[in-house]
Protein backbone atom coordinates (compact mmCIF):
# COMPACT_ATOMS: atom_id res chain seq x y z
CA UNK A 1 0.00 0.00 0.00
CA UNK A 2 1.24 3.47 -0.79
CA UNK A 3 1.69 6.00 2.00
CA UNK A 4 0.46 8.97 0.00
CA UNK A 5 -1.85 8.77 -2.97
CA UNK A 6 -2.83 11.74 -5.10
CA UNK A 7 -5.69 11.25 -7.55
CA UNK A 8 -6.51 13.62 -10.42
CA UNK A 9 -5.36 16.61 -8.38
CA UNK A 10 -6.01 20.09 -9.80
CA UNK A 11 -5.64 23.66 -8.58
CA UNK A 12 -6.78 26.69 -10.50
CA UNK A 13 -5.92 30.28 -9.59
CA UNK A 14 -8.24 32.66 -11.43
CA UNK A 15 -8.10 30.82 -14.74
CA UNK A 16 -4.49 29.67 -14.42
CA UNK A 17 -4.14 25.93 -13.97
CA UNK A 18 -1.21 25.66 -11.51
CA UNK A 19 -1.64 21.91 -11.06
CA UNK A 20 -3.67 19.85 -13.51
CA UNK A 21 -4.98 16.28 -13.33
CA UNK A 22 -1.99 15.05 -11.37
CA UNK A 23 -1.90 11.50 -10.04
CA UNK A 24 0.98 9.78 -8.28
CA UNK A 25 1.72 7.80 -5.17
CA UNK A 26 4.57 7.67 -2.70
CA UNK A 27 5.70 4.33 -1.28
CA UNK A 28 6.49 4.26 2.45
CA UNK A 29 10.13 4.45 3.47
CA UNK A 30 11.36 6.05 0.25
CA UNK A 31 12.81 9.39 -0.75
CA UNK A 32 10.57 10.77 -3.45
CA UNK A 33 11.60 13.88 -5.36
CA UNK A 34 9.60 16.36 -7.37
CA UNK A 35 11.48 18.41 -9.93
CA UNK A 36 10.50 20.79 -12.68
CA UNK A 37 11.31 24.20 -14.10
CA UNK A 38 10.30 27.37 -12.24
CA UNK A 39 6.53 27.78 -12.28
CA UNK A 40 5.94 24.06 -12.82
CA UNK A 41 3.62 23.96 -9.81
CA UNK A 42 5.94 22.32 -7.28
CA UNK A 43 5.31 24.70 -4.41
CA UNK A 44 1.59 24.77 -5.19
CA UNK A 45 1.63 20.99 -4.98
CA UNK A 46 3.27 21.10 -1.53
CA UNK A 47 0.71 23.66 -0.40
CA UNK A 48 -2.04 21.33 -1.60
CA UNK A 49 -0.46 18.38 0.20
CA UNK A 50 -0.48 20.30 3.51
CA UNK A 51 -3.96 21.82 3.25
CA UNK A 52 -2.72 25.39 2.79
CA UNK A 53 -4.45 25.41 -0.62
CA UNK A 54 -7.71 23.57 -1.18
CA UNK A 55 -7.66 21.65 -4.49
CA UNK A 56 -10.21 22.55 -7.16
CA UNK A 57 -10.23 18.95 -8.39
CA UNK A 58 -9.15 15.49 -7.28
CA UNK A 59 -8.25 14.01 -3.92
CA UNK A 60 -5.39 13.48 -1.46
CA UNK A 61 -5.15 10.29 0.59
CA UNK A 62 -2.71 9.38 3.37
CA UNK A 63 -2.82 5.63 4.03
CA UNK A 64 -6.09 5.67 2.08
CA UNK A 65 -7.63 8.19 4.47
CA UNK A 66 -9.00 11.13 2.51
CA UNK A 67 -7.65 14.52 3.61
CA UNK A 68 -8.96 16.65 0.73
CA UNK A 69 -10.52 19.88 1.98
CA UNK A 70 -9.24 19.49 5.56
CA UNK A 71 -7.46 22.45 7.21
CA UNK A 72 -3.63 22.36 7.56
CA UNK A 73 -3.65 21.26 11.21
CA UNK A 74 -5.58 18.12 10.21
CA UNK A 75 -2.88 17.26 7.67
CA UNK A 76 -0.35 17.68 10.46
CA UNK A 77 -2.43 15.51 12.77
CA UNK A 78 -2.63 12.84 10.06
CA UNK A 79 1.18 12.72 9.90
CA UNK A 80 2.32 15.12 7.18
CA UNK A 81 4.96 17.70 8.16
CA UNK A 82 6.82 20.18 6.01
CA UNK A 83 9.45 22.87 5.70
CA UNK A 84 9.16 26.04 3.66
CA UNK A 85 11.26 27.48 0.87
CA UNK A 86 10.59 30.96 2.26
CA UNK A 87 11.17 30.25 5.95
CA UNK A 88 8.21 30.14 8.32
CA UNK A 89 10.27 30.07 11.50
CA UNK A 90 8.91 31.56 14.74
CA UNK A 91 11.43 34.38 14.94
CA UNK A 92 10.03 35.54 18.29
CA UNK A 93 11.22 32.33 20.00
CA UNK A 94 14.42 30.45 20.73
CA UNK A 95 15.54 27.49 18.61
CA UNK A 96 14.48 25.10 21.35
CA UNK A 97 11.05 26.67 21.66
CA UNK A 98 10.55 26.48 17.89
CA UNK A 99 11.04 22.73 18.06
CA UNK A 100 8.90 22.47 21.21
CA UNK A 101 6.03 24.07 19.26
CA UNK A 102 6.47 21.21 16.82
CA UNK A 103 5.59 18.82 19.67
CA UNK A 104 2.24 20.60 20.08
CA UNK A 105 0.01 17.77 18.96
CA UNK A 106 1.67 15.41 21.43
CA UNK A 107 1.80 17.86 24.34
CA UNK A 108 -1.42 19.83 24.09
CA UNK A 109 -3.31 20.25 27.33
CA UNK A 110 -6.55 21.63 28.67
CA UNK A 111 -6.93 25.31 29.45
CA UNK A 112 -7.42 24.76 33.18
CA UNK A 113 -4.31 22.60 33.41
CA UNK A 114 -2.37 25.33 31.61
CA UNK A 115 -3.68 28.21 33.72
CA UNK A 116 -3.10 26.43 37.04
CA UNK A 117 0.11 24.75 35.90
CA UNK A 118 -0.71 21.21 37.02
CA UNK A 119 2.30 19.17 38.05
CA UNK A 120 1.56 16.64 35.29
CA UNK A 121 2.04 19.53 32.87
CA UNK A 122 5.39 20.49 34.37
CA UNK A 123 6.59 16.90 33.87
CA UNK A 124 5.33 16.82 30.28
CA UNK A 125 7.10 20.13 29.67
CA UNK A 126 10.42 18.69 30.81
CA UNK A 127 9.96 15.68 28.53
CA UNK A 128 9.07 18.00 25.66
CA UNK A 129 12.19 20.11 26.31
CA UNK A 130 14.38 16.99 26.26
CA UNK A 131 12.81 15.64 23.07
CA UNK A 132 13.23 19.02 21.36
CA UNK A 133 16.85 19.22 22.49
CA UNK A 134 17.56 15.78 21.03
CA UNK A 135 16.05 16.80 17.70
CA UNK A 136 18.21 19.93 17.58
CA UNK A 137 21.22 17.66 18.10
CA UNK A 138 19.93 15.33 15.39
CA UNK A 139 19.84 18.11 12.77
CA UNK A 140 23.19 19.46 13.99
CA UNK A 141 21.96 22.53 15.88
CA UNK A 142 22.89 21.43 19.39
CA UNK A 143 24.82 24.67 19.89
CA UNK A 144 21.82 26.88 19.17
CA UNK A 145 19.54 25.60 21.95
CA UNK A 146 18.69 28.90 23.69
CA UNK A 147 19.51 31.21 20.80
CA UNK A 148 16.65 33.28 19.48
CA UNK A 149 15.75 32.34 15.92
CA UNK A 150 16.22 35.90 14.67
CA UNK A 151 19.89 35.67 15.65
CA UNK A 152 20.54 32.42 13.70
CA UNK A 153 22.17 32.17 10.25
CA UNK A 154 20.12 31.16 7.21
CA UNK A 155 21.50 27.64 6.88
CA UNK A 156 20.75 26.92 10.54
CA UNK A 157 17.18 28.16 10.14
CA UNK A 158 16.61 25.66 7.33
CA UNK A 159 17.68 22.87 9.69
CA UNK A 160 15.57 24.35 12.45
CA UNK A 161 12.48 23.96 10.25
CA UNK A 162 13.44 20.32 9.69
CA UNK A 163 13.76 19.75 13.45
CA UNK A 164 10.40 21.41 14.06
CA UNK A 165 8.78 19.26 11.37
CA UNK A 166 10.35 16.09 12.81
CA UNK A 167 9.05 17.05 16.25
CA UNK A 168 5.51 16.39 15.01
CA UNK A 169 6.62 12.75 14.51
CA UNK A 170 5.47 12.67 10.89
CA UNK A 171 5.02 9.70 8.58
CA UNK A 172 5.69 11.91 5.60
CA UNK A 173 8.10 14.85 5.57
CA UNK A 174 7.83 17.39 2.77
CA UNK A 175 10.98 19.44 2.12
CA UNK A 176 10.48 22.53 -0.04
CA UNK A 177 13.79 23.39 -1.74
CA UNK A 178 15.97 22.76 1.32
CA UNK A 179 19.18 23.49 -0.60
CA UNK A 180 18.06 26.84 -2.01
CA UNK A 181 20.45 29.50 -0.78
CA UNK A 182 22.92 27.02 0.73
CA UNK A 183 26.56 26.75 -0.30
CA UNK A 184 27.91 23.44 -1.69
CA UNK A 185 29.22 22.25 1.70
CA UNK A 186 25.92 23.00 3.40
CA UNK A 187 24.06 21.27 0.56
CA UNK A 188 26.22 18.19 1.03
CA UNK A 189 25.44 18.21 4.76
CA UNK A 190 21.75 18.46 3.96
CA UNK A 191 22.13 15.45 1.68
CA UNK A 192 23.46 13.50 4.65
CA UNK A 193 20.65 14.78 6.86
CA UNK A 194 18.00 13.58 4.41
CA UNK A 195 19.69 10.17 4.47
CA UNK A 196 19.55 10.16 8.28
CA UNK A 197 15.85 11.10 8.25
CA UNK A 198 15.04 8.33 5.78
CA UNK A 199 17.05 6.02 8.02
CA UNK A 200 14.55 6.73 10.79
CA UNK A 201 11.84 5.24 8.59
CA UNK A 202 10.31 8.61 7.68
CA UNK A 203 9.19 8.94 4.08
CA UNK A 204 10.59 12.06 2.44
CA UNK A 205 9.02 14.06 -0.37
CA UNK A 206 11.65 16.44 -1.69
CA UNK A 207 11.07 19.43 -3.93
CA UNK A 208 14.44 20.66 -5.13
CA UNK A 209 16.25 22.50 -7.88
CA UNK A 210 19.68 21.18 -7.07
CA UNK A 211 20.04 18.26 -9.49
CA UNK A 212 23.06 16.76 -7.79
CA UNK A 213 21.17 16.55 -4.51
CA UNK A 214 18.05 15.11 -6.16
CA UNK A 215 19.84 12.53 -8.29
CA UNK A 216 21.95 11.34 -5.39
CA UNK A 217 19.32 10.93 -2.72
CA UNK A 218 16.08 9.98 -4.50
CA UNK A 219 14.52 6.54 -4.87
CA UNK A 220 11.89 7.92 -7.17
CA UNK A 221 11.53 11.15 -9.15
CA UNK A 222 8.44 12.90 -10.47
CA UNK A 223 8.93 15.57 -13.13
CA UNK A 224 6.38 18.37 -13.37
CA UNK A 225 5.95 20.85 -16.20
CA UNK A 226 3.14 23.41 -16.41
CA UNK A 227 1.38 21.69 -13.53
CA UNK A 228 1.27 18.30 -15.23
CA UNK A 229 3.23 15.10 -14.85
CA UNK A 230 5.92 14.99 -17.50
CA UNK A 231 7.76 11.86 -16.43
CA UNK A 232 8.26 9.56 -13.48
CA UNK A 233 10.77 6.93 -12.48
CA UNK A 234 14.17 6.34 -10.96
CA UNK A 235 16.98 8.85 -11.37
CA UNK A 236 18.38 6.91 -14.32
CA UNK A 237 15.03 6.63 -16.08
CA UNK A 238 14.25 10.31 -15.69
CA UNK A 239 17.68 11.38 -16.85
CA UNK A 240 17.30 9.26 -19.97
CA UNK A 241 13.82 10.56 -20.79
CA UNK A 242 14.08 12.85 -23.85
CA UNK A 243 11.00 14.85 -22.84
CA UNK A 244 12.61 15.72 -19.52
CA UNK A 245 15.83 16.75 -21.19
CA UNK A 246 13.91 18.93 -23.60
CA UNK A 247 11.56 20.56 -21.09
CA UNK A 248 13.82 20.92 -18.14
CA UNK A 249 17.46 20.11 -18.41
CA UNK A 250 17.61 21.52 -21.94
CA UNK A 251 15.82 24.70 -21.00
CA UNK A 252 17.76 25.63 -17.88
CA UNK A 253 21.47 25.48 -17.32
CA UNK A 254 22.60 23.71 -14.15
CA UNK B 1 22.22 28.60 45.96
CA UNK B 2 19.89 25.91 44.64
CA UNK B 3 17.28 26.83 47.21
CA UNK B 4 17.08 30.28 45.69
CA UNK B 5 17.16 29.13 42.07
CA UNK B 6 13.42 29.70 41.77
CA UNK B 7 14.03 33.40 42.39
CA UNK B 8 16.18 33.61 39.28
CA UNK B 9 13.45 32.12 37.13
CA UNK B 10 11.39 34.98 35.72
CA UNK B 11 8.10 33.22 36.42
CA UNK B 12 8.46 32.73 40.15
CA UNK B 13 11.12 35.39 40.77
CA UNK B 14 9.16 38.09 38.96
CA UNK B 15 6.00 37.11 40.77
CA UNK B 16 7.78 37.26 44.13
CA UNK B 17 9.13 40.71 43.26
CA UNK B 18 5.67 41.89 42.26
CA UNK B 19 4.15 40.54 45.50
CA UNK B 20 6.92 42.29 47.44
CA UNK B 21 6.19 45.62 45.76
CA UNK B 22 2.47 45.27 46.43
CA UNK B 23 3.10 44.31 50.07
CA UNK B 24 5.52 47.19 50.73
CA UNK B 25 3.88 49.92 48.67
CA UNK B 26 1.43 50.98 51.45
CA UNK B 27 4.50 52.32 53.36
CA UNK B 28 4.72 55.00 50.68
CA UNK B 29 0.99 55.58 50.36
CA UNK B 30 0.49 58.34 52.90
CA UNK B 31 -3.05 59.35 52.06
CA UNK B 32 -6.25 58.02 50.48
CA UNK B 33 -5.57 59.76 47.19
CA UNK B 34 -2.36 57.77 46.75
CA UNK B 35 -4.28 54.61 47.59
CA UNK B 36 -6.86 55.54 44.98
CA UNK B 37 -4.19 55.95 42.29
CA UNK B 38 -2.59 52.65 43.29
CA UNK B 39 -5.95 50.88 42.99
CA UNK B 40 -6.53 52.37 39.53
CA UNK B 41 -3.05 51.21 38.54
CA UNK B 42 -3.93 47.69 39.68
CA UNK B 43 -7.24 47.62 37.84
CA UNK B 44 -5.60 48.85 34.62
CA UNK B 45 -2.79 46.35 35.12
CA UNK B 46 -5.32 43.49 35.15
CA UNK B 47 -6.75 44.63 31.80
CA UNK B 48 -3.27 45.08 30.34
CA UNK B 49 -2.01 41.66 31.43
CA UNK B 50 -4.97 40.12 29.58
CA UNK B 51 -4.63 42.41 26.58
CA UNK B 52 -0.93 41.62 26.39
CA UNK B 53 -1.77 37.93 25.94
CA UNK B 54 -3.72 38.91 22.83
CA UNK B 55 -1.49 41.67 21.45
CA UNK B 56 1.97 40.93 22.78
CA UNK B 57 2.03 37.14 22.73
CA UNK B 58 -0.49 36.05 20.09
CA UNK B 59 0.23 39.03 17.82
CA UNK B 60 -3.42 40.03 17.29
CA UNK B 61 -4.63 43.61 17.72
CA UNK B 62 -7.73 44.89 19.47
CA UNK B 63 -8.75 48.54 19.46
CA UNK B 64 -12.01 47.74 21.21
CA UNK B 65 -11.13 46.31 24.59
CA UNK B 66 -12.66 49.24 26.43
CA UNK B 67 -15.89 47.77 25.08
CA UNK B 68 -15.35 44.59 27.10
CA UNK B 69 -14.17 46.62 30.09
CA UNK B 70 -17.34 48.71 29.85
CA UNK B 71 -19.65 45.75 29.28
CA UNK B 72 -18.23 44.12 32.41
CA UNK B 73 -18.72 47.34 34.35
CA UNK B 74 -22.18 48.18 33.06
CA UNK B 75 -23.33 44.55 33.14
CA UNK B 76 -22.41 44.22 36.78
CA UNK B 77 -23.81 47.68 37.57
CA UNK B 78 -27.15 47.06 35.86
CA UNK B 79 -27.66 43.59 37.36
CA UNK B 80 -26.90 44.80 40.89
CA UNK B 81 -28.46 48.29 40.79
CA UNK B 82 -31.54 47.67 38.64
CA UNK B 83 -32.29 44.00 39.27
CA UNK B 84 -31.13 43.70 42.85
CA UNK B 85 -28.58 40.94 42.20
CA UNK B 86 -25.89 40.49 44.87
CA UNK B 87 -22.95 42.52 43.44
CA UNK B 88 -20.54 39.58 43.44
CA UNK B 89 -23.00 37.39 41.53
CA UNK B 90 -23.62 40.28 39.14
CA UNK B 91 -19.87 40.64 38.58
CA UNK B 92 -19.44 36.92 37.84
CA UNK B 93 -22.50 36.82 35.56
CA UNK B 94 -21.44 39.95 33.67
CA UNK B 95 -17.93 38.53 33.20
CA UNK B 96 -19.32 35.26 31.87
CA UNK B 97 -21.62 37.15 29.53
CA UNK B 98 -18.70 39.22 28.22
CA UNK B 99 -16.77 35.99 27.61
CA UNK B 100 -19.68 34.70 25.56
CA UNK B 101 -19.97 37.97 23.61
CA UNK B 102 -16.22 37.90 22.90
CA UNK B 103 -16.55 34.32 21.68
CA UNK B 104 -19.43 35.17 19.34
CA UNK B 105 -17.73 38.31 17.99
CA UNK B 106 -14.28 36.76 17.91
CA UNK B 107 -15.17 33.84 15.64
CA UNK B 108 -15.96 35.98 12.58
CA UNK B 109 -13.59 38.93 13.13
CA UNK B 110 -10.45 37.03 14.08
CA UNK B 111 -10.29 35.68 10.52
CA UNK B 112 -9.11 39.18 9.69
CA UNK B 113 -5.48 40.19 10.03
CA UNK B 114 -3.44 43.30 10.76
CA UNK B 115 -5.11 46.55 9.82
CA UNK B 116 -8.39 44.84 8.99
CA UNK B 117 -8.59 43.26 12.43
CA UNK B 118 -7.79 46.67 13.95
CA UNK B 119 -10.67 48.20 11.99
CA UNK B 120 -13.10 45.43 12.98
CA UNK B 121 -12.28 45.60 16.69
CA UNK B 122 -12.46 49.38 16.53
CA UNK B 123 -15.95 49.09 15.02
CA UNK B 124 -16.91 46.62 17.74
CA UNK B 125 -15.78 49.05 20.45
CA UNK B 126 -17.63 51.97 18.87
CA UNK B 127 -20.86 49.94 18.61
CA UNK B 128 -20.68 48.95 22.29
CA UNK B 129 -19.93 52.54 23.22
CA UNK B 130 -22.95 53.85 21.26
CA UNK B 131 -25.25 51.23 22.75
CA UNK B 132 -24.12 52.20 26.25
CA UNK B 133 -24.73 55.93 25.70
CA UNK B 134 -28.11 55.54 23.98
CA UNK B 135 -29.73 52.83 26.12
CA UNK B 136 -30.20 55.35 28.90
CA UNK B 137 -33.08 53.41 30.45
CA UNK B 138 -30.51 50.84 31.57
CA UNK B 139 -27.24 52.69 31.59
CA UNK B 140 -28.22 56.22 32.58
CA UNK B 141 -26.93 57.45 29.20
CA UNK B 142 -24.13 60.01 29.02
CA UNK B 143 -24.55 60.85 32.72
CA UNK B 144 -23.56 57.36 33.79
CA UNK B 145 -25.08 55.47 36.70
CA UNK B 146 -24.25 54.78 40.31
CA UNK B 147 -23.20 51.28 41.30
CA UNK B 148 -23.73 49.57 44.67
CA UNK B 149 -20.57 48.53 46.55
CA UNK B 150 -19.28 44.96 46.44
CA UNK B 151 -20.36 42.72 49.30
CA UNK B 152 -18.69 39.51 50.36
CA UNK B 153 -20.54 37.21 52.80
CA UNK B 154 -22.59 40.11 54.12
CA UNK B 155 -19.51 42.32 54.49
CA UNK B 156 -19.56 45.57 52.50
CA UNK B 157 -16.20 46.12 50.82
CA UNK B 158 -15.56 49.83 50.99
CA UNK B 159 -12.68 52.18 51.53
CA UNK B 160 -9.37 52.51 49.71
CA UNK B 161 -7.38 50.39 52.13
CA UNK B 162 -9.65 47.35 51.78
CA UNK B 163 -9.77 47.70 48.01
CA UNK B 164 -6.00 48.06 47.79
CA UNK B 165 -5.51 44.53 49.11
CA UNK B 166 -8.32 43.07 47.01
CA UNK B 167 -6.93 44.56 43.81
CA UNK B 168 -3.36 43.73 44.82
CA UNK B 169 -4.26 40.07 45.30
CA UNK B 170 -6.12 40.01 41.98
CA UNK B 171 -3.17 41.55 40.13
CA UNK B 172 -0.92 38.80 41.47
CA UNK B 173 -3.50 36.17 40.48
CA UNK B 174 -3.87 37.74 37.01
CA UNK B 175 -0.10 37.73 36.46
CA UNK B 176 0.29 34.19 37.82
CA UNK B 177 -2.41 32.78 35.54
CA UNK B 178 -1.06 34.64 32.51
CA UNK B 179 2.49 33.44 33.18
CA UNK B 180 1.28 29.86 33.58
CA UNK B 181 -0.63 30.04 30.31
CA UNK B 182 2.37 31.45 28.44
CA UNK B 183 4.63 28.73 29.82
CA UNK B 184 2.27 25.96 28.67
CA UNK B 185 1.94 24.26 25.26
CA UNK B 186 -1.12 26.43 24.64
CA UNK B 187 0.89 29.57 25.37
CA UNK B 188 3.65 28.41 23.04
CA UNK B 189 1.02 27.87 20.36
CA UNK B 190 -0.18 31.46 20.89
CA UNK B 191 3.34 32.82 20.54
CA UNK B 192 3.83 30.68 17.44
CA UNK B 193 0.80 32.39 15.86
CA UNK B 194 2.53 35.70 16.26
CA UNK B 195 5.73 34.27 14.73
CA UNK B 196 4.18 32.56 11.71
CA UNK B 197 0.57 31.55 11.38
CA UNK B 198 1.29 29.13 8.53
CA UNK B 199 4.19 27.65 10.46
CA UNK B 200 1.89 27.08 13.42
CA UNK B 201 -0.85 25.49 11.32
CA UNK B 202 1.44 22.96 9.67
CA UNK B 203 2.61 21.60 13.03
CA UNK B 204 -1.00 20.97 14.01
CA UNK B 205 -2.12 24.20 15.70
CA UNK B 206 -5.68 25.26 14.93
CA UNK B 207 -4.99 28.98 14.59
CA UNK B 208 -8.56 30.27 14.60
CA UNK B 209 -9.41 28.25 17.73
CA UNK B 210 -6.40 29.68 19.55
CA UNK B 211 -7.11 33.23 18.44
CA UNK B 212 -10.67 33.00 19.71
CA UNK B 213 -9.43 31.45 22.95
CA UNK B 214 -6.98 34.25 23.70
CA UNK B 215 -9.49 36.88 22.59
CA UNK B 216 -12.03 35.49 25.10
CA UNK B 217 -9.42 35.28 27.88
CA UNK B 218 -8.36 38.89 27.33
CA UNK B 219 -12.01 40.00 27.23
CA UNK B 220 -12.67 38.21 30.53
CA UNK B 221 -9.67 39.96 32.13
CA UNK B 222 -11.06 43.30 30.91
CA UNK B 223 -14.58 42.51 32.09
CA UNK B 224 -13.45 41.57 35.60
CA UNK B 225 -11.44 44.79 35.87
CA UNK B 226 -14.37 46.77 34.45
CA UNK B 227 -16.81 45.29 36.97
CA UNK B 228 -14.41 45.88 39.86
CA UNK B 229 -13.79 49.47 38.75
CA UNK B 230 -17.54 50.14 38.70
CA UNK B 231 -18.13 48.69 42.18
CA UNK B 232 -15.03 50.34 43.59
CA UNK B 233 -15.75 53.86 42.41
CA UNK B 234 -19.51 53.47 42.93
CA UNK B 235 -20.08 55.07 39.57
CA UNK B 236 -19.63 54.30 35.88
CA UNK B 237 -19.79 56.61 32.85
CA UNK B 238 -19.59 55.94 29.09
CA UNK B 239 -16.07 57.37 29.15
CA UNK B 240 -14.87 53.95 30.38
CA UNK B 241 -16.27 52.37 27.18
CA UNK B 242 -14.91 54.96 24.79
CA UNK B 243 -12.51 54.48 21.90
CA UNK B 244 -9.99 56.66 23.75
CA UNK B 245 -9.96 54.26 26.66
CA UNK B 246 -9.27 51.39 24.22
CA UNK B 247 -6.33 53.29 22.81
CA UNK B 248 -5.09 54.07 26.30
CA UNK B 249 -5.09 50.35 27.15
CA UNK B 250 -3.20 49.37 23.98
CA UNK B 251 -0.73 52.18 24.67
CA UNK B 252 -0.03 50.83 28.16
CA UNK B 253 0.73 47.38 26.71
CA UNK B 254 3.03 48.73 23.99
CA UNK B 255 4.72 51.20 26.35
CA UNK B 256 5.49 48.58 28.99
CA UNK B 257 6.68 46.07 26.39
CA UNK B 258 4.90 43.60 24.18
CA UNK B 259 5.07 39.93 25.09
CA UNK B 260 6.16 40.76 28.63
CA UNK B 261 3.60 40.23 31.38
CA UNK B 262 5.52 42.42 33.80
CA UNK B 263 5.88 44.99 31.04
CA UNK B 264 2.09 45.21 30.91
CA UNK B 265 1.99 45.86 34.66
CA UNK B 266 4.75 48.48 34.45
CA UNK B 267 3.08 50.12 31.44
CA UNK B 268 -0.21 50.35 33.32
CA UNK B 269 1.54 51.72 36.38
CA UNK B 270 3.46 54.43 34.56
CA UNK B 271 0.74 55.55 32.18
CA UNK B 272 -1.85 55.65 34.97
CA UNK B 273 0.32 57.71 37.31
CA UNK B 274 2.02 59.86 34.66
CA UNK B 275 -0.99 62.14 34.00
CA UNK B 276 -1.25 62.70 37.79
CA UNK B 277 2.40 63.70 37.92
CA UNK B 278 2.20 65.86 34.82
CA UNK B 279 -0.46 68.09 36.32
CA UNK B 280 2.40 70.50 37.12
CA UNK B 281 2.43 71.31 33.40
CA UNK B 282 -1.15 72.56 33.76
CA UNK B 283 -2.66 73.15 30.29
CA UNK B 284 0.38 71.57 28.63
CA UNK B 285 -0.24 68.30 30.46
CA UNK B 286 -1.35 66.40 27.35
CA UNK B 287 1.54 67.82 25.35
CA UNK B 288 3.98 66.54 27.95
CA UNK B 289 2.20 63.18 27.97
CA UNK B 290 2.48 62.94 24.19
CA UNK B 291 6.16 63.88 24.34
CA UNK B 292 6.87 61.10 26.85
CA UNK B 293 5.08 58.61 24.59
CA UNK B 294 6.96 59.66 21.46
CA UNK B 295 10.27 59.64 23.30
CA UNK B 296 9.64 56.12 24.55
CA UNK B 297 8.75 54.78 21.13
CA UNK B 298 11.83 56.39 19.57
CA UNK B 299 14.37 55.42 22.22
CA UNK B 300 12.96 52.13 23.56
CA UNK B 301 10.85 50.81 20.68
CA UNK B 302 10.53 47.35 22.20
CA UNK B 303 8.86 48.85 25.24
CA UNK B 304 10.26 49.61 28.66
CA UNK B 305 10.66 46.22 30.33
CA UNK B 306 12.09 44.19 27.38
CA UNK B 307 14.50 47.03 26.55
CA UNK B 308 15.73 47.29 30.14
CA UNK B 309 16.07 43.52 30.32
CA UNK B 310 18.16 43.54 27.15
CA UNK B 311 20.33 46.31 28.54
CA UNK B 312 20.88 44.34 31.72
CA UNK B 313 21.62 41.22 29.68
CA UNK B 314 24.31 43.03 27.71
CA UNK B 315 26.01 44.15 30.92
CA UNK B 316 25.65 40.97 32.87
CA UNK B 317 25.40 38.24 30.30
CA UNK B 318 25.40 34.83 31.99
CA UNK B 319 22.63 35.26 34.56
CA UNK B 320 20.17 37.34 32.66
CA UNK B 321 20.36 35.72 29.22
CA UNK B 322 18.74 32.68 30.75
CA UNK B 323 16.06 34.79 32.36
CA UNK B 324 15.07 36.55 29.16
CA UNK B 325 15.40 33.41 27.15
CA UNK B 326 12.69 31.63 29.09
CA UNK B 327 10.47 34.66 29.64
CA UNK B 328 9.89 35.45 25.98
Amino acid sequence: MSLLRVEGLGKEFGGVQAVENLSFSVAPGTVHSIIGPNGAGKTTLLNLLTGIHVPTAGGIYLRERELTGEPPYEYAAAGIARTFQNLQVFFNMSALENVMVGRYRHERCGLVAALLRFSSLARAERACRDAAGELLDFVGLGDYLGVRADAMPYGALKRLEVARALATEPQLLLLDEPAAGLNPTETQEFDALIGKIAGRGITVLLVEHNMRLVMGVSDHILVLDYGRKLAEGTAGEVRANPRVVEAYLGATVH
Amino acid sequence: MAAFAWLASPRTGGLAALAGVIALLPLALTNNYYYDVAILVGLNAIVCVGLNLLIGYAGQISLGHAGFFGLGGYGSAILSARYGWPPLAALVAATAAVGLVAFLIGRPILRLRGHYLAMATLGMGVIISIVVSTEDGFTGGPDGMSVPPLTLAGLVLQGERVWYWIVGALVIAAVWLAQNLIGSPTGRALRALSGSEVGAEVVGIDSSRHKVLVFVISAVYAAIAGGLTAHYSGFITPGKVSFFHSIELVTMVVFGGMASTFGAVVGAAILTTLPQMLTVFKEYEMVAFGAVMMGTMIFVPKGLVPSLAMLAAARHRPAVVRAIGSDR
